[in-house]
């Protein structure tokens, strides 16, 4: 299987033709993707789509029903689960939490709870926090481990805007300083973080994957959230040729119905996964005048200057 | 003053008991009651097997119990039925059909109330050592498998990712509480095993501030119950085994009354900030 994508050394986990089977169906199937140290590779996709399904399979939880998932020898993982829930009965602190999996010195649970922003929570009761401050206590746990592959199953559910940006300012500065490979989970389907060297879109199988375009340029996107933000967020547009029923079966673009979505019965008109099918990077901000997400979209000039991007400690 | 006998149900006790705390604390964030029970309960087929097959008493309900753990595991994945109603079929199955074959040995009369209840004032110095010598393995145990026990509690996907391998965590945890149910059945007997591994555990939670905490705390009120319970029951003439329940009970009841600026201490921190650091 290593042949066919020639991963360098710095590959860290390579999927190849990778599928997952439960209870009657594919999960997810023929995956083909790698993570190198230093590469940023977000996962993106409806529910369902099998994007945990494929986190999992890379990194070992999952193991394939077919295809293959290489890793280079003692991996060591970041994980952040996309549901974590801490029955009420078991105590424990943020500082505990930082342990859990691997025994760490107390400077590094410091400047990893430090470069999360949630220091001054070292000592409270993990049940106690708020969603935001949970998911960073997580992220703070898995980053202070300092693993080869930091895997984030939707890092930023419960986590306002402004949180959002400061998190993913924080994954790029962890990606910078120590080089790690990181997968990324994306809860929405148009935003990706800039820094993401690979988008993959998911549909029970991959359906397209391209690399996000720089957005800074772009004057829409400076109006409503500010030239910081634009380093830090991108959008991701797409074509889907195919929609999936309910029945499991898949209505393709030219009408026709299939069992099964492959990219080469004949049905896409996708030349195979290049970056030029996955079409630019648009800027979409799909919401109308009552949308109630705190933007005046009357008056796209009220939200410019850089109001969301200098909250990280707030 | 005190006789051999009490000093010897004394140390059998808290022997027990402090075994019981650490496992008893993974009962509950496991949410495992039940399933200790289940596997308490298929206990007494283990003493029919050991009477029918004259093998050693301590080994068969380990083994029994063990089986039926693992039975349950396999049954789990198969997914055909939810967990509770399996438990359900297991515990009182086992049970019954325990009676049941001890009812056919005609031959044998074994004392059936001292295995459901328990007789620990009839525990003799092979006994005690067995509780030690079995606790302390238990124990050593637990401390080596701490890290992934803990982890794959809080989440089995996350200690998995990290490289601690959940299963084999939770394989050995199993056999860790056949063990303890095989020591403890003398003690507290059959029915009474689960309440000695829930009731310290549920009473040290609201005292403790981290999972280590809570399993020691845990160990130390459960050899305070026994203690009391023993005592109880030499004063007031009552069953020992039932009185260290109804001990341990005490304590736990004892435990919800308000105490002001204690409850405070422990939610502050939380609420504050914790502008300790």
């Amino acid at each position: 299987m290593l042949q066919t994508n020639v991963p360098d050394r710095s590959t860290l986990v390579s999927l190849s033709a990778a599928g997952l089977y439960r209870k009657g169906r594919w999960l997810v199937r023929g995956v083909d993707f790698s993570i190198s140290r230093g590469e940023i590779v977000t996962l993106i996709g409806p529910n369902g789509s099998g994007k945990s399904t494929t986190a999992k399979m890379a990194i070992g939880v999952a193991r394939p029903d077919e295809g293959q998932v290489t890793r280079i020898p003692d991996l060591k993982v970041g994980y952040v689960p996309q549901k974590l829930a801490i029955d009420w009965t078991m105590p424990l602190t943020v500082d505990r939490l930082m342990t859990l999996t691997s025994p760490l010195r107390g400077r590094e649970i410091d400047a990893a709870l430090e470069a999360t922003g949630i220091r001054h929570l070292a000592r409270a009761e993990v049940q106690h926090l708020s969603g935001g401050e949970f998911q960073r206590a997580l992220l703070a746990r898995a980053i202070a481990r300092k693993p080869d592959l930091l895997v984030l199953d939707e890092p930023v559910q419960g986590v306002d805007f402004a949180g959002e940006i400061a998190l993913y300012d924080l994954i790029k500065t962890i990606r910078n300083t120590t080089g790690c490979g990181i997968l990324l989970i994306s809860h929405d389907l148009h935003v990706v973080m800039a820094e993401t060297d690979t988008v993959i879109c998911l549909n029970g199988h991959v359906c397209c994957r391209g690399t996000p375009e720089a957005v800074s340029r772009s004057p829409e996107y400076l109006r409503l959230f500010g030239a910081r933000a634009s380093q830090t967020l991108a959008f991701y547009h797409h074509h889907h040729d195919h929609t999936h029923l309910a029945d499991g079966r898949v209505l393709h673009a030219d009408g026709s119905v299939t069992d099964h979505c492959h990219p080469d019965d004949g049905h896409h008109h996708d030349d195979g996964p290049s970056v030029g099918r996955a079409g630019p990077m648009r800027i979409v901000h799909a919401h109308g005048p009552d949308c109630g997400c705190g933007i005046d979209h009357s008056n796209p000039a009220a939200t410019g200057g850089d109001e969301p991007a200098e909250q990280r400690d707030a | 003053m005190l006789d051999d006998f009490f000093i010897r149900a004394l140390l059998a006790g808290v022997g027990l008991a402090l075994t019981t705390g650490p496992l008893g604390c993974f009962v509950i964030w496991r949410r495992m009651a039940y399933f200790g029970d289940t596997m308490a309960h298929s206990a007494l087929l283990g003493v029919a097997l050991s009477l029918l097959f004259h093998l050693n008493l301590t080994l068969s309900v380990f083994a029994v119990a063990a089986i039926v753990s693992l039975a349950l595991l396999l049954l789990q994945k198969r997914g055909s039925l939810s967990t509770d109603a399996l438990l359900g079929i297991l515990s009182h199955a086992t049970l019954a059909t325990g009676l049941v074959l001890v009812s056919f040995m005609t031959w044998v009369r074994i004392d059936l109330v001292g295995f459901l209840f328990g007789d620990i004032l009839a525990v003799t110095e092979a006994d005690v050592s067995l509780v030690w010598g079995g606790g302390i393995l238990v124990l050593l145990a637990m401390v080596y498998l701490w890290r992934p026990l803990i982890a794959s509690t809080v989440n089995p996907e996350l200690a998995a990712a990290e490289g601690l391998e959940p299963e084999r965590a939770r394989l050995a945890f199993m056999l860790l509480m056949a063990v303890v149910i095989a020591i403890a059945m003398k003690i507290v007997g059959i029915l009474l095993i689960t309440s000695l591994l829930i009731i310290p555990a549920a009473t040290a939670r609201r005292f403790s501030a981290s999972p280590e905490v809570m399993a020691v705390m845990a160990s130390l009120l459960g050899a305070v119950a026994v203690t009391g319970g023993l005592f109880g029951s030499l004063k007031f003439d009552t069953p020992s085994g039932p009185s260290i329940v109804v001990a341990a009970l005490m304590i736990f009841l004892a435990s919800l009354l308000p105490l002001g600026r204690r409850e405070h201490g422990a939610i502050a921190p939380a609420q504050s900030g914790g502008d300790r650091r």
